[in-house]
């Protein structure tokens, strides 16, 4: 067999698998955003620090995202709309998924491209409409693989990558969360 | 050999009316003892099992002694110090074959469930005559929770079905049953130190099976076509109001996909061993549709649940056992039966030796090897004295 090489080190992730096993404490991870309104609609979100393994950790330098809406909503369009960043969370977690997965079972990725679309009624979050959700309706994700493995393989893959995706659970199932005022 | 009632007390109390063994007949055997009725490929009703058991007890001479509940096990410098409800026990060695089926595992936010809703285990459960009438939610899709939410259905009562991750399986393949093919491949002689990974394999739940004498298939697709209405795996719930998971059509897909790898192993096993003669041809089955929409949520106030059923598995009960064997999520630590504790055994459980280890024929070479360790251990006590003595000082 020639070696796979993804560029997932994947012993890396096996032998994290094995300490923390035995060390769940060192396992919780938090990780944090900081945005700031600027005006209108427009926010600028900024990511750097995170804690786990028991201490706090850092990116190796700060990210910056800029959120804001269309033309067509009156916004400036200063950046994606937050919604949006939920399909950018979504699909580089699967695609990272089927990366490692993919290394582990030492399938060799040529291309991996998606296409994430969210189904959205806007008369929710308007309010013209109680009965509608503020949230996607539906979220479908379209992945086109080429890869030294058969159709079922591929298959596979995928599913694995939905089964280990935080993206995918924090979508697909209820997560309690605390809004408060400082 | 202790047991807490009569001769297959399980059996007798612990399982709903219609179920039936999910292994034919011919493969349940004990040493010395095969099935040599009329119906080699029938399934045997929870009567027959028990009739089966308690013929084995007979005619092995066994030497149970009934209604003696154990309520505890200690070390001693030598040993073992067992209370049962008949008495006290010294021993030198202790056999655990408890099962890891004790008691029903059922999630914590069974608590927010409104008292308006009945709640059941599959320990509680005997006939949908049992329940009120109006719509049942039925948690879990492995052999129980599909079995119970068909037998419900059919009573009248609307199911709802949650489904969380399963394994999907046909009752017949080929024209054979899907467990011949199990034990004939060798998928079932598989032991646990050739298994990848054993944690999971251990936790695998039961195939979607059931067994009839018409030998039917009871997958998914064949409780949609029922009625029963598929949702995702129960989450959480919030103002009284079931969420589900809007993952199904994932975990549609994953069993979709094990099951068709399971059967090309079959096909691969029956080529290379030249008897596809010996078989039909081989067979695909439908993908598991995703319904247009599965809900997300149900609200338990509205009167359209009346009752639950919980098939949500069901885990060991060690709260006798005092010595320090069981892992943080209640599993007995062992290596292939051998318990880590001197003269400690366990029989019995999944996957214990062999992926048949939890069947009623696939326990016969898993208690050879787990006994002949035990004689083993037995015979070089004099060497091993000081070891125990240590232990059982330490203590």
């Amino acid at each position: 067999m020639t070696t796979v090489t993804n560029g997932v080190n994947v012993q890396a992730l096996l032998d994290a698998r094995e300490v923390l096993k035995g060390a769940p404490e060192a396992a919780q991870f938090t990780w944090r955003a900081s945005a700031k309104w600027q005006s209108g609609v427009h926010s600028t979100i900024k990511v750097q620090s995170f804690f786990g393994l028991g201490e706090e950790q850092s990116h190796k330098e700060e990210w910056t995202f800029e959120a804001d809406h269309p033309e067509v909503f009156a916004a400036e369009d200063n950046g994606i709309t937050p919604i949006e960043y939920l399909l950018v969370g979504l699909a580089s977690c699967l695609t990272g998924g089927i990366a490692s997965v993919a290394e582990n079972r030492g399938i060799q990725l040529r291309s991996v491209e998606s296409v994430v679309e969210g189904g959205h009624d806007i008369r929710g979050i308007l309010g013209a409409d109680s009965d509608v959700r503020n949230g996607y309706n539906d979220i479908k994700v379209t992945f086109t693989i080429d890869a030294d493995a058969s159709k079922q393989e591929i298959e596979a893959l995928v599913a694995q990558s939905q089964k280990r995706s935080a993206v995918f659970d924090a979508l697909t199932n209820p997560t309690n969360v605390t809004v408060e005022v400082a | 050999m202790l047991e807490r009632g009569e001769v297959a007390n399980s059996w007798r109390r612990e399982r709903w009316d219609s179920l039936r063994l999910l292994t034919p007949n011919w493969q349940s055997r004990l040493p010395g003892l095969r099935y040599e009725g009329p119906d080699p490929d029938g399934y045997m009703t929870v009567g027959e099992v028990t009739e089966f058991i308690e013929h084995f007890a007979t005619v092995s001479r066994a030497p149970v002694r009934t209604g003696a509940n154990v309520t505890s096990v200690r070390r001693t410098d030598d040993g073992y110090h067992v209370t049962t409800s008949r008495g006290e026990i010294r021993c030198r060695a202790v056999v655990i074959a408890s099962g890891a089926c004790n008691q029903p595992s059922v999630p914590q936010f069974k608590d927010a469930v409104p008292a308006s809703v009945e709640q059941l285990t599959p320990f509680d459960y005997r006939d949908p005559a049992k329940l009120p009438d109006g719509g049942v939610l039925v948690v879990g899709a492995s052999a129980t929770g599909v079995q119970l939410a068909a037998e419900l259905q059919r009573s009248g009562r609307p199911v709802t079905l949650s489904v969380g991750e399963h394994a999907r399986l046909p009752r017949t393949y080929r024209g054979r049953d899907v467990l011949w093919w199990m034990d004939a491949s060798g998928v079932w002689d598989q032991r646990y130190d050739e298994v990848d990974d054993l944690t999971r394999a251990r936790r695998l739940p039961s195939p979607q099976l059931v067994g009839t004498p018409e030998r039917t298939t009871l997958d998914l697709n064949a409780l949609a076509s029922m009625g029963v209405e598929l949702v995702g795996r129960w989450a959480a719930v919030r103002d009284s109001r079931a969420l589900f998971s809007g993952g199904l059509r994932n975990v549609f897909s994953l069993a979709d996909l094990k099951m068709e790898r399971l059967l090309d192993t079959f096909d691969e096993w029956a080529r290379t061993r030249g008897c596809d003669g010996g078989v039909d041809p081989p067979e695909r089955f439908a993908q598991t549709p995703v319904p247009e929409s599965t809900r997300l949520q149900l609200d338990l106030r509205s009167g359209e649940i009346r009752a639950i059923v919980w098939a949500t598995g069901f885990r060991p009960d060690y709260g006798w056992l005092d010595v320090p064997v069981v892992d943080a999520k209640g599993q007995l630590r062992h290596e292939g039966g051998v318990v880590d504790s001197p003269g400690l055994y366990a029989l019995g459980l999944p996957v214990l030796r062999r992926r048949k280890s939890t069947f009623i024929y696939g326990i016969e070479d898993d208690a050879r090897e787990v006994i002949d360790h035990l004689t083993r251990y037995l015979a070089g006590r004099g060497h091993r004295l000081r070891a125990g003595h240590h232990l059982g000082a330490g203590r």
